[in-house]
């Protein structure tokens, strides 16, 4: 028998299966292997969790929808690794849901912005950009520096990214308070190092410059001055990353 | 109005050269009265176009305002819910989901009653529910933007709940349309419905996988992804270049092929042409979405593969631009006398334009350059712009007046809206090529040193005399869309009832042929 297109134009279940069967097909073969081939994410040392803190920052940067301006993704060219630092790798965002790699540089891009300013430009900067920098047209956020953290429900934080695969053990989401008022440094009497066992490198501090308060400013300046900093590629060459 | 059944009024097109009934669209006789059952359920499609209307004013708006932002930071006035990053989420959805949702929601309900010669399945109480849902969804995933409250995933920005009550309107829209499909009283299902319904199933299938989350709480608005890392990257282009590809291509090229033959008056162009067009286009489409992750930490046989597919997606886009505008042989002059229509045409056009340059920008090398610049946003906006919205204004212009049965008040306040609108988009596409590629080639410029010639920041002042002409752009494109409205709203006011478009008989039509 003759194939014939009406078969398919008189029957909607037919369409419908069809179509569906035919939109899966690609999604299947690009996305499925992504999950199942080890490849995908080369084994790097240093990557971790983010800390209370830290991951309250990221919430803010997604909020504010900054990766609507800045990319945390550096391609593979000499002019970006120049002028950002080492390409991105797969394992520094593997614990980021969701991901913020960005589309588009409105703004630089903030993969490896940890470090490069000290803490009081990055709170000046955030408040008045163009106090710092005049040809600037990101938005000022002041108000960041006014408002109190949230962060009763910080534990539920840890634990529903544990639900979706971040390994945080029982002892981190435990102290997840204790930790975020130890970095942002409302805890003085506490030892740091108790934060650096369980979030090595993590650093603390009283990142907006008023002692006693935490803020969101706090938050949002540990997640930007983190970034980028977990991996030491001064010792990182291709062959350690080969699978 | 009444189903006619007995066809005496009936216009049916035909496919050239293809003497199946297949793909007909039938012209409905006009009645003012008939059994309730056997009445085309309306009034809910003549909500949809309000809100079409009002959505894009909306959507243009903020649009203009955030790109005004860009050139004078000042506008985001230090408040927290004025800021470029929770407005420019307010902006998208509001363009794709508010102004292009109601425009193809509601044109997928009028077409799919018209074509199948069936009431809406469910009734007016569920196509009323799929509009009042919908709107809901809106208002909720807009106020949420405002108030800080996003997954943080382009084009995906509505929270867990929110996704949760569009998945319920969805199940509820692909009720109304497939059951209409159903209950058809043609043997053949239409092409534009094709269309419309991979753009139903496909967009279900997309976010649902995309927005899979676990809520911090039940009563806490803020959910983390089932996803991470590099794995959700490639769902979220995968779902995010097919919104562009289902949502604002496949159901957009339903409309295209209702409104177009209806308002030309001639069949459709190649009935073989639809059906390659089809296929092609739905099975390639999915697999484009890496192109937008070309050199990051995506595996490169994953950014390989979106970019072979999506080179090989020009040809069914052309394919279907080509069904779409010889669809006007003999009927060219229609174009100097029906606004509607050149708004359709001019569309087709754009889409021509923005289905050649997205296949060069998808090649490594090209996007190289291109990433992370306004050559994107300009490249968006020629399809969002030049196709979304020109299609939308050129099916408003056919379904409202006919929808109120009254004539379009005046042709030439539509073609000041045409003409205005489309230097919009001139300026706003030109100026963002300047900008975009200057703003890549500064960014790997050396100077004779071998030093980065520019810093980062030179490259934002340099963008400013461009984004000011992007603005304008926008302001020409929301006057235009403001004429619009008003003259739509002066023809549903009008006392005058109208004969719709000019019927013109079977035989006619045969005798073109």
């Amino acid at each position: 028998m003759k194939f014939s297109h009406a078969i398919i134009e008189k029957n909607v279940l037919l369409l419908g299966i069809l179509s569906l069967i035919t939109v899966s097909i690609g999604g299947l073969v690009q996305i499925v292997p992504l999950f199942a081939v080890e490849q995908t994410i080369e084994r790097v040392e240093g990557v971790r969790p983010y800390s209370p803190l830290e991951l309250a920052g990221r919430n803010i940067y997604i909020r504010e929808g900054c990766y609507a301006c800045h990319s945390q993704q550096i391609r593979t060219f000499r002019d970006e690794v120049e002028r950002y630092g080492h390409y991105s790798l797969a394992a520094e965002s593997m614990f980021d849901h969701p991901f913020q790699w960005g589309s588009k540089r409105t703004g630089p891009d903030l993969a490896r912005v940890g470090g490069k300013y000290s803490n009081d430009w990055q709170v000046q900067h955030l408040k008045d950009p163009r106090a710092l920098v005049p040809e600037s047209v990101m938005p000022a956020y002041q108000f960041l520096a006014e408002k109190p953290l949230a962060f009763d429900d910080i534990q539920d934080h840890l634990a529903a990214n544990r639900a979706v695969g971040v390994p945080y053990t029982d002892e981190q989401i435990e102290k997840a308070r204790f930790d975020l008022l130890l970095q942002a440094g409302a805890l003085p009497d506490a030892d740091p190092a108790e934060l650096t066992a369980r979030y090595p490198k993590a650093v603390a501090g009283d990142f907006d410059g008023k002692a006693g308060r935490v803020t969101e400013m706090d938050a949002l300046v540990a997640y930007l001055q983190m970034l980028g900093t977990l991996v030491d590629f001064s010792d990182l060459t291709p062959d350690r990353v080969r699978q | 109005m009444s189903i006619g059944r007995d066809g005496r009024d009936m216009r049916i097109l035909r496919y050239r050269g293809c003497s199946m009934t297949a793909a007909v669209v039938g012209e409905v006789p006009l009645a003012t009265a008939g059994p309730a059952a056997d009445r085309y359920v309306d009034d809910v499609i003549r909500a949809f176009a309000v809100a079409a209307v009002f959505w894009g004013i909306a959507a243009f708006a903020v649009g203009t305002f955030i790109a005004f932002q860009l050139a004078f930071p000042d506008l985001n006035f230090g408040i927290e819910y004025t800021t470029f990053g929770r407005l420019r989420p307010l902006h998208t959805s509001a363009a794709v989901f508010a102004f292009g949702g109601s425009a193809l929601i509601g044109s997928s309900l009028y077409v799919v009653q018209r074509t199948c010669r069936a009431p809406l399945f469910g009734g007016a109480e569920l196509a009323w529910f799929v509009f009042v849902g919908y709107q809901i969804f809106i208002v909720l995933a807009a106020t949420g933007y405002i108030l800080g409250i996003t997954q943080g995933k382009e084009y995906a920005e509505p929270e867990w709940y929110v996704d949760l009550w569009l998945t319920v309107v969805w199940v509820a829209y692909l009720v109304c349309f497939g059951g209409t499909l159903l209950k058809r009283r043609e043997p053949h299902i239409y092409v534009a419905n094709w269309f419309y319904l991979a753009f139903i199933l496909t967009i279900a299938m997309l976010h649902i996988v995309n927005n899979l989350a676990v809520p911090v709480s039940l009563t806490s608005s803020k959910s983390y992804v089932a996803w991470a890392g590099v794995q959700d990257a490639m769902i979220q282009w995968w779902y995010g270049h097919n919104a562009v590809g289902f949502f604002l291509t496949a159901g957009f090229l339903g409309m295209m092929y209702y409104f177009i033959p209806k308002a030309a008056q001639r069949p459709v162009y190649s009935y073989r042409l639809s059906i390659i067009h089809f296929w092609a286009l739905i099975f390639l489409y999915i697999w484009a979405g890496p192109h937008h992750l070309h050199y990051t930490a995506l595996p490169d046989w994953t950014q390989t593969l979106g970019m072979v597919f999506s080179i090989m997606l020009w040809m069914p886009s052309w394919g279907g631009m080509i069904n779409g505008v010889m669809t006007l042989n003999g009927a060219w002059d229609k174009l100097r006398t029906d606004p509607g229509l050149r708004f359709s045409v001019a569309a087709v056009g754009f889409y021509g334009m923005s289905t050649f340059e997205g296949p060069v920008m998808s090649v490594k090398a090209v996007n190289a350059l291109s990433h992370y610049t306004d050559w994107t946003i300009g490249h968006v906006h020629s399809g969002a712009l030049g196709w979304v919205a020109f299609i939308s204004f050129g099916m408003l212009y056919y379904m409202v007046p006919a929808l109120w049965n009254r004539r379009l008040h005046s042709k030439a306040l539509a073609d000041w809206h045409f003409w205005i609108a489309t230097l919009g988009i001139v300026l706003y596409i030109t100026s963002m090529w300047v900008s975009g590629i200057m703003q890549g080639l500064m960014w790997r410029a050396y100077d004779e040193y071998g030093f980065l010639q520019y810093s980062f920041i030179e490259t934002v002042a340099a963008m400013h005399p461009y984004y000011i002409i992007r603005a304008m752009g926008g302001v020409l494109f929301l006057t235009g869309a403001l004429i619009m409205a008003y003259n739509l709203w002066r023809t549903i006011r009008s006392a005058e009832a109208n004969a719709l478009v000019p019927t013109v008989p079977t035989a006619t039509i045969a005798a073109a042929e």
